[in-house]
């Protein structure tokens, strides 16, 4: 068990390491040099020579890479080339929005599928797992690019009931807060609905034909109770780990909706610093994303043989 | 929407013991094929009316032909309506059915040829091979694919062959790890052992033993990949990190539009109910060739 865990660990130290090494390289792929992407095509060739040399981008890719690795270990991961401020400090200030709508619709996600897929496994092929199987390929089909202007046009222009754009942080109450962050994060939560409710139900119908659930039924249970007290945890280890995989696909979809919304978010940092050509800033959110999703990845992982008993045994085989 | 080229694929034979203990009866048989059917059909429409775009009566994609953001009427320069520069949506919507439909069907196949092929060497060599791709593939993963296209667009300049290469990158992951997966069961199984008894080299191996086996199964996710792929080019478009204006694509049209929403929703709700349909329905088949071709995948 523990030796399994450490081997774990270290497969995802080294593919952290790959991945920040790709995020460096990323910035080599650019056609010419770096700085004349930049700087744009009128730029005197000292001005390039300059930008280079503050960039670091003299030297060979493995210089470059051990020379941001360096600082990144520090916590350095450059100075925004608009507006001189240190990368790590912007992406903190910027993190608490993009978190919010990642667990906020996360809930808003676990809360639909979960009596979906009860309501759906509990007759498997009838006439409600038909529907909700129907409404859930729906949900599938839903971008949160098409999602989150029909949402607008219901929810914020013809019923008023939400403001359009705009954010309001905690500290000017909850109620405000939640009235900013419910559109966007629903826009971003109907893929996970529908991801949810399939796995799950797919897992409930299959626990639902063991021997211990017989059991239980025969022992004059009532259905409700199997289902809930019996059922539903054996069956929600596989949802577990894809609610804890899809946090990054959800950070992914933020981008969309910070974008329309206009929320002061990782997304639409990163966005914003695309259309500026501000890739030191580009290139510290998205380490520090990719890096957050391997780390969290390993973690869902490891408590993984935590909750479930039985994986215990077969990990240690 | 990020659900972009992560179709839950996992190893088979985990899956295969769902699969077994599903009686065959408990499958909703017949919506489905209801649904198949109505997707096959809208497919064939909207892939033919691409096709066959400049030979519709349907007015130019770039030329106004009223006034700005006009209701649906019925008339074919105007049957969808307008868009904030007064062009017919009809036609934006066909064009932008080709970019659309060509960037995801192209980028699926590429994906698929690469990731079909590093996945057999994986599963086939094992050992060093295996580890050296399963490393890369998993650091692809580690991405949230849209951020890794948002950083591809930062440093290359928005056009066709970079939003291929992009999109190409992204599901290549997801194919290498299928492909892989479906050729380490294969290669266990007796035919391949007696294959190599009876002398037959690697490359032959791969080729006429494991191949064939692998390829229909990866073939049964290109819809659903399509569909991914047709979803993060929109979301790409979206961001105006698409395809340059003014060549339309789905994505592209429904951003032009956003803005205008307040008066004349049509101009949002009919590109993305064009672009739900077609997305709604490469899912339906997809899942539908997967369950007839994958039997290690469970139902659904």
């Amino acid at each position: 068990m523990v030796l399994t865990a450490l081997r774990r660990v270290a497969r995802s130290a080294l593919v952290v390491l790959l991945v920040s090494f790709l995020v460096v390289a990323l910035l080599s792929l650019a056609p010419g040099s770096l700085a004349e992407v930049i700087l744009g095509e009128n730029a005197t060739p000292e001005a390039v020579a300059d930008l280079n040399a503050r960039l670091g981008l003299d030297g060979s890719l493995f210089q470059q890479y051990f020379d941001w690795l360096g600082g990144a270990v520090q916590g350095d991961l450059g100075t925004s080339l608009l507006t001189g401020q240190p990368v790590l400090q912007t992406i903190l200030e910027r993190l608490p929005v993009t978190l919010e709508l990642a667990l906020l619709a996360q809930i808003i996600a676990l809360s639909v599928a979960v009596p979906l897929a009860i309501g759906a496994a509990s007759r498997p092929g009838g006439l409600l797992d038909r529907s909700i199987s129907a409404l859930s390929s729906m949900f599938l089909s839903i971008p949160a690019f098409v999602a989150a202007p029909v949402l607008v046009y219901f929810f914020a222009i013809s019923l008023q009931l939400f403001p359009v754009t705009g954010w309001a942080p905690l500290s000017e109450g909850i109620g405000p807060n939640l009235q900013a962050a419910l559109l966007p994060s629903v826009a971003i939560a109907l893929n996970e609905i529908a991801a949810f409710q399939r796995l799950l139900r797919t897992d409930l119908a299959n626990t639902l034909r063991e021997d211990f659930i017989s059991a239980a039924r025969a022992k004059g249970i009532s259905s409700s109770y199997v289902m809930l007290r019996h059922a539903l945890r054996p069956s929600s280890f596989s949802l577990i780990t894809l609610a804890g995989l899809s946090t990054g696909r959800l950070i992914g979809g933020t981008v969309i909706v910070e974008s329309l919304f206009s929320l002061p978010g990782l997304g639409q940092l990163v966005s914003s610093s695309i259309t500026s050509r501000d890739v030191i800033v580009v290139q510290g959110v998205v380490a520090f994303v990719a890096v957050t999703y391997v780390l969290l990845n390993t973690v869902v992982d490891l408590s993984y043989g935590l909750l479930d008993p039985r994986l215990r045994q077969e990990a240690t085989r | 929407m990020s659900d972009i080229a992560t179709p839950t694929i996992t190893a088979p034979a985990a899956e295969a013991a769902h699969a077994s203990t599903e009686p065959p009866s408990t499958r909703p048989r017949r919506t489905r094929s209801v649904l198949v059917w109505l997707s096959f059909g809208w497919l064939a429409v909207i892939i033919l009316a691409a096709v066959f775009a400049n030979l519709l009566p349907i007015p130019s994609y770039s030329v106004p032909v009223g006034p700005p953001r006009q209701a649906p009427s019925w008339s074919v320069d105007t049957l969808l309506g307008t868009d904030s520069l007064g062009r017919s949506l009809l036609a934006r919507c066909l064009y932008g059915a080709r970019v659309s439909l060509v960037i995801g069907t192209v980028a699926g196949l590429c994906g698929f040829a690469i990731g079909t092929l590093a996945g057999l060497l994986a599963g086939y060599f094992r050992r060093f091979t295996d580890a050296v791709l399963t490393y890369v593939t998993d650091s692809l993963l580690a991405f949230p694919p849209l951020i890794l296209l948002l950083a591809l667009s930062s440093v290359l300049k928005p056009s066709l062959t970079t939003l291929l290469l992009g999109l190409t990158f992204l599901v290549i992951p997801a194919f290498v790890r299928l492909s892989r997966a479906n050729t380490l069961v294969w290669t266990s199984r007796e035919f391949v052992r007696a294959a190599r008894n009876m002398g037959a080299g690697d490359l032959r191996i791969m080729s006429r033993e494991i191949l064939p086996n692998v390829l229909p199964v990866l073939a049964a996710y290109l819809p659903i990949v399509i569909a991914s792929l047709i979803v993060a080019e929109g979301s790409l478009s979206f961001l105006g990190l698409g395809i340059p204006p003014p060549t339309p694509s789905w994505g592209g049209i429904i951003s032009d539009g956003k803005d205008a929403i307040a008066d004349a929703p049509h101009v949002v709700f009919m590109p993305a109910l064009i672009l739900f349909l077609t997305v709604f329905s490469l899912n339906q088949v997809g899942d539908n060739l997967r369950a007839r071709f994958d039997r290690t995948a469970s139902e659904s």
